[in-house]
């Protein structure tokens, strides 16, 4: 009756073997190709460096009205411009702007990176009800894994600091990315794609003219999310060397410094609420047209 | 603008059956296996069933049915943006089934347009962008577009709106759109699925009208929708009916109003105000040639309640038919006029 106590697993020394195994082919692989995947993200470290330094050296000033002026242009609204303006001023007071600064850079390349690489792809799927079903699964596992657990591979193939980081912050939120694009395309009314085709639109045309536009609601919600999820992981990409905010809180865990981890958590909340509040915004915007209906 | 030498439509022995294995019941549905048989035994809906239609360039062909006859699937056809199952389509001569991808397009955004039921707007252009939306998928350039595009905003009575989005238009005004959208084009046929059927009765023949003036300008080819009898006789200068995918009857309102083929369209039209639609020629008594004319005349294609009024307003017991150049055709009297008018079937 052992069997039924105990789940009957792989012997000991089997399973120590295949880890050891797996394990040891892909340190190898790391070893072989790891200065020449390294070599593949020298154009995303680039970027990044140059986000960071543009937000960091610019003096605090400029960088304020620069925020605030993009977040009246998509809001147009007043609220959201003096939320933002008190949130950063705030942010400065208790002496997180630097830290504040480099986590807004490195949100703004995840999420250029998330679209780049997202908006291709939901496009894609939505075409082809066989990638979808390819691609849908695969996304699940991006968003449930445990971070931690995609941080391995990624630290021993490219090590600690930015670009890890930044990797393993685009694949946790580029998922909403994707699946919303996808859904925004489907969705799109099969009455106006009717009238597209028989006016004989191409393809690209359909996509241009009719597919994105409709669907950029959804995909506002989509690069808002993928904003958010970003924002979330701050604190994780931190403990393989990300720099910002989210280290401060790493070290107050460590030191039990409780108020330093408030502060500093807060200042991530006050950003993700101006990221949110703004986007939200200019998606509301984008479809005005669709509000006012007639009676 | 007319095409003169344009060769109308030409529909040749068409099938559409859907379901995954069309091209395998054709064959049995030619040798008469039923819509029902299909559907029941074998899960396949025969949509169309050998339709011929000759449709003369500059016409307005009107193809009439109830829901679910298959008029769109009809009318899709012609442009294929469905497949037929077996068949020809031949549109200035040329058969739009055998068409590759890059031919099919062309040929949509020169040699057609269309207006559709529920309009099918652009949502996020306003008017002046909707309207010019054929031309920019034809590639002209935008200063050229947008003048054509105000013309026909113009023309269809929506000055002054082109900047408004479709939302903020009335059922009516967003068609109107759809009908300048298409007539952009200037393509030499112009298909319109249940274009009004979604209006309510007023704009309707509000835009009925429209139609028929512009048509009087442009002299298209138009295939017209509607389950709507009195819609059909007032715009068809053709009219074809379609019950369960197959034309039961085609001709002129005439014909289908005088000499219904069967008891359903016999019953179709007996709800229509005859006196309006049959012509005083339908019903004369025909002369012979040279006749001299005396008393009140009333001219051929006129209808016989134009006939009675003429009666009633002038107090005479018989008016002579004559042709535009006034030769005398025949004779009504109005004992022949009434007893057409309120049909002796
Ligand atoms: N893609 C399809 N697959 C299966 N059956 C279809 C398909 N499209 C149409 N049909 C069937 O073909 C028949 C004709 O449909 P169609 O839409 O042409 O009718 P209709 O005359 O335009 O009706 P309505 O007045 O309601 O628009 C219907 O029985 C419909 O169910
Ligand atoms: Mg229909």
């Amino acid at each position: 009756m052992d069997w039924f106590n105990e789940f009957p697993h792989m012997n000991d020394e089997s399973l120590r073997q295949l880890k050891l195994s797996i394990d040891n082919a892909f340190r190898t692989f790391t070893r072989n190709y790891g200065d020449f995947i390294e070599g593949l993200f020298t154009p995303l470290a680039k970027f990044l460096i140059w986000a960071e330094r543009l937000m960091t050296q610019t003096q605090w000033p400029i960088i304020l009205i620069a925020i605030v002026a993009i977040a009246w242009f998509a809001s147009r609204s007043l609220k959201v411009v003096v939320g933002t303006m008190v949130t950063l001023l705030l942010i400065g007071y208790f002496d997180m702007w630097m830290d504040a600064m480099r986590t807004i850079s490195m949100i703004f390349v995840c999420t250029v990176i998330s679209i780049v690489v997202g908006l291709p792809i939901g496009i894609a799927m939505s075409r082809s009800d066989r990638l979808q079903k390819i691609v849908s699964p695969v996304l699940d596992v991006m968003q449930t894994m445990p971070s931690f657990v995609y941080l391995i591979p990624v630290v021993m193939l490219l090590g600690i600091g930015r670009v890890p980081g930044l990797i393993a912050v685009v694949i946790y939120a580029l998922p909403p990315m994707i699946r919303l694009t996808d859904l925004g395309i489907r969705l799109v009314d099969r009455d106006v794609l009717e009238a597209a085709d028989a006016f004989g639109s191409s393809r690209w045309q359909k996509l241009k003219n009719i597919q994105l536009p409709l669907a950029l609601p959804t995909i506002m919600a989509g690069i808002n999310q993928t904003i958010m999820m970003a924002l979330a992981m701050v604190v994780i990409a931190s403990m393989i060397g990300v720099q910002g905010l989210g280290q401060p809180v790493l070290k107050a865990i460590a030191n039990q410094y409780f108020t330093l981890g408030i502060f500093n958590g807060l200042a991530i909340v006050g950003i993700a609420i101006i990221f949110d509040r703004v986007s939200q915004a200019y998606g509301e915007r984008l479809q005005k047209h669709r509000e006012i209906v007639h009676g | 603008m007319a095409d003169n030498n344009f060769d109308g439509i030409k529909i040749r022995n068409l099938y559409k059956i859907f379901g995954p294995e069309a091209q395998v019941h054709v064959e049995a549905v030619k040798k008469g296996r039923t819509k029902t048989e299909l559907n029941e035994r074998f899960g396949h809906v025969l949509g169309l069933k050998d339709i011929n239609l000759d449709m003369p360039s500059g016409n307005i062909q009107v193809i009439m049915g109830l829901s679910g006859s298959g008029k769109s699937t009809l009318i899709r056809h012609i442009n294929r943006l469905i497949d037929p199952t077996a068949g020809e389509v031949l549109v200035n001569g040329v058969d739009v089934v055998k068409m590759n991808e890059s031919e099919l397009r062309e040929f949509r955004r020169h040699q057609t347009a269309m207006v559709f039921q529920k309009f099918a707007l652009l949502p996020h252009r306003c008017v002046l962008d909707n309207t010019l939306f054929g031309l920019d998928v034809q590639g002209v350039s935008r200063s050229h577009s947008i003048d054509v595009a105000m013309r026909w905003i113009e023309r269809v009575g929506l000055k002054g709106f082109e900047e408004k989005y479709p939302n903020q238009l009335s059922g009516g005004m967003q068609q109107r759109v759809g009908l300048a959208r298409a007539l952009a084009n200037d393509a030499p046929v112009l298909l319109m699925d249940e274009a009004y059927s979604a209006l309510d009765p007023l704009i309707r023949t509000d835009m009925q009208t429209v139609l028929l003036d512009i048509q009087k300008e442009i002299k298209k080819t138009i295939v017209f929708i509607t389950h709507d009898l009195d819609e059909a006789l007032r715009l068809g200068d053709k009219i074809a009916i379609l019950r369960d995918g197959e034309v039961i009857q085609q001709g002129t309102s005439q014909d289908i109003v005088l000499r219904p083929a069967d008891d359903y369209i016999a019953n179709f039209v007996r709800e229509v105000n005859r006196g309006r639609v049959i012509h005083v020629d339908a019903v004369m008594q025909p002369v012979s040639a040279g006749q001299p004319v005396n008393g009140a005349t009333v001219l051929a294609g006129s209808s016989i309640e134009d006939a009675i009024k003429i009666i009633a307003r002038e107090d005479h017991k018989d008016l002579v038919v004559i042709d535009p150049a006034g030769v005398p055709l025949g004779t009504v009297d109005l004992k022949r006029l009434a007893s057409a008018a309120v049909s002796l079937h």
